[in-house]
């Protein structure tokens, strides 16, 4: 990239709405997940049964659950589960994915392009959900399986973005001269291939973060995720079902957590792709 | 057409019996034996050798793989450990629920998405658009069991319009019924009918911008009236292939939201049959939202090369 390109990806960059507020709002996110690793308000393994189900006042900003624990405190431990669980969930994905999606474009029509194709299908003819059900089934409800169940689905979207991307370039002139200056499949997708497929890859990056944020509160709500006493936002949901006739606070937040990290997320996906696909914004806003 | 169906029948069986082995194999590594769960632990060793004969345990595991497979094909889905009903029965009084709750909610993700869609694709760039779309990434984002958390609050704790949670039964009839899943449903749909909003908008604007609606303008047709007449058609073949991926979320989806409800749908039967070890239904009712899955993208499909004969020659 020269200069001026750099220049102008950056001017817009500042002037795209989306990417803004995408950031800001994922950044915030990130933040608490980080201080939380320095500072919480409380310690959120210690109940305070005096104090349970309050709302929201000058000492607990956002209220406390009914066993009288803080729930900025939660929120903030919650933040990492989610957060650890999405991004391992991608990087497995692509991990995983990429590799097989350059080996399919690579021998593109060739047995084992038709074999990884197929094999990704059938991934995808398991709902995500229910491959987390069967993962969790089998090896017993926990984070770590809650994340391979999300990784795995997340591989055959990489494969396929990958696979797509390289079908193109494979095409073109600059893969040519590679290939006859004598360079191999393999270093040609390493080499060329992958770089130009990057941008593809951090746009679908971050929807499948953002997804996977999605997955992860899904399934510690209905128990499959992350265990006691280690809060998520899922599970501070659940808990707080029983209370929301009376203690709609318990339920707010946790939620409000979840949306604003996810549409931080899937607002800065959109921004990274108008800035790295100039040609996509027509359609969209 | 009809080779392009045969090939793609194939591919669907094939994808079928793969299936059928990850679950069964996957299912079967589950640790806990089952006939120990339902006798408990202080059950006698013949006895427990007798119930695992009865229930076929201790026949090897290619040959229950066998006799599984072929009890499905045959209609037979094996008879539940702990219920000790058959599996079929069950699967059909819980599909009483769920499939009505999925159909209902695309069904609402249809009619929200494509006015919506539509109207926004008409006025692209106005102040209503822009709202829209905004409206829709909120609706994206948001945790589809969070909301219908949020409108137990609104509609069925205070207002009282809807019930909370349960399911009254179809005897109770339709009003009941409706009752009971319109707040599992219009959850379900949200995000939903948000992700097919976008898609509707986008695919119009981008058939809006093709020659042949140019050709459509110059003939004297207002851009309403080319919209109608002929953009929306074309627009339809990304929208299809969205709403057949949907509805296998929909079916899903509803393992979570069935939760929200306390529905006894599939969702419900999946965890209890998990939390008792009854591998028959789990592995019954997998197979049956796998299949579901791979008949709708088959039917999808199908449907595309009825209607664009360019793809049949693929």
């Amino acid at each position: 990239m020269s200069l001026a390109e750099e220049t102008s990806a950056t001017s817009m960059a500042l002037k795209n709405r989306n990417l803004l507020l995408g950031g800001a709002l994922t950044l915030v996110f990130l933040g608490a997940a980080l201080i939380s690793f320095l500072w919480v308000p409380y310690d959120v393994t210690q109940m305070d049964i005096a104090n349970k189900i309050k709302g929201p006042s000058a000492a607990h900003w956002l209220g406390t659950d009914h066993y009288g624990r803080d729930i900025l405190a939660m929120i903030m431990v919650g933040a990492r589960t989610s957060i650890a669980v999405a991004v391992v969930a991608v990087g497995i994905g692509m991990l995983v994915g990429v590799p097989l999606g350059l080996w399919a474009a690579a021998r593109r029509g060739s047995l084992l392009d038709e074999v990884i194709m197929r094999g990704n299908d059938l991934v995808f003819a398991f709902p995500s959900l229910v491959i987390a059900v069967m993962i969790t089934a089998a090896f017993g409800p926990s984070a770590t399986n809650a994340i391979i169940a999300i990784g795995i689905f997340n591989i055959p979207v990489f494969a396929r973005i990958t696979r797509s991307g390289a079908l193109t370039l494979w095409s073109r002139d600059f893969i040519l001269a590679a290939r006859v200056a004598g360079k191999g499949a393999a270093r040609i997708s390493f080499e060329h291939i992958l770089p130009n497929v990057l941008n593809l890859l951090i746009v679908q990056g971050t929807i499948q973060f953002s997804l996977g944020i999605l997955a992860e509160a899904g399934l510690s709500y209905v128990g499959l995720g992350a265990q006691p006493p280690t809060p998520s936002w899922g599970r501070m949901l659940a808990d707080s079902q029983t209370f929301i006739s009376f203690a709609p606070h318990m339920a707010l937040f946790p939620g409000l957590a979840i949306l604003l990290t996810v549409l931080g997320l899937n607002l800065m996906g959109d921004g990274l792709r108008d800035i790295f696909d100039p040609k996509l914004r027509r359609g969209r806003t | 057409m009809l080779r392009y169906t045969l090939t793609r029948f194939l591919s669907l069986c094939l994808s079928l019996a793969v299936a059928s082995v990850v679950i069964f194999f996957a299912i079967e590594v589950l640790p806990g034996d089952p006939a120990s769960i339902m006798l408990g632990v202080n059950a006698q060793p013949d006895t427990l050798a007798a119930l695992r004969a009865e229930l076929g345990l201790d026949q090897p595991m290619v040959a229950r793989y066998l006799a599984w497979v072929t009890g499905l094909l045959q209609g037979d889905f094996g008879i539940s450990y702990t219920y000790r009903t058959p599996v079929a029965q069950m699967i059909v009084d819980r599909l009483a629920v769920s499939l009505p709750l999925a159909l209902y909610a695309l069904g609402l993700t249809v009619v929200i998405a494509f006015p919506v869609g539509i109207w926004a694709a008409s006025r692209r760039g106005s102040v209503g658009d822009v709202s829209i779309m905004g409206l829709t990434q909120l609706g994206v984002a948001i945790p589809n069991f969070w909301f219908a958390m949020l409108m137990v609050l609104v509609f069925a704790i205070n207002l009282q319009w809807f019930s909370a949670g349960g399911f009254a039964g179809w005897d109770a009839g339709l009003f009941a019924v409706l009752k009971s899943l319109t707040l599992p449903a219009v959850a379900l749909a949200l995000p939903q009918a948000s992700i097919l909003a976008r898609v509707m908008r986008s695919a119009l604007l981008d058939t809006l911008s093709e020659d042949f609606i140019r050709t459509a303008r110059a003939k004297g047709l207002s851009r309403r009236q080319a919209l109608w007449r002929h953009a929306l058609r074309n627009a339809l073949i990304p929208v299809l292939t969205i709403i057949g991926m949907q509805f296998s979320f929909l079916l899903a989806g509803g393992i979570i939201i069935e939760n929200v409800f306390y529905l006894p749908g599939l969702g419900r039967l999946i965890f209890q049959a998990i939390s008792a070890r009854d591998l028959v239904v789990v592995e019954s009712v997998v197979m049956l939202l796998v299949f579901a899955v791979i008949l709708v993208n088959f039917l999808v499909e199908l449907a595309y090369a009825a209607v664009d004969p360019r793809l049949r020659a693929r």
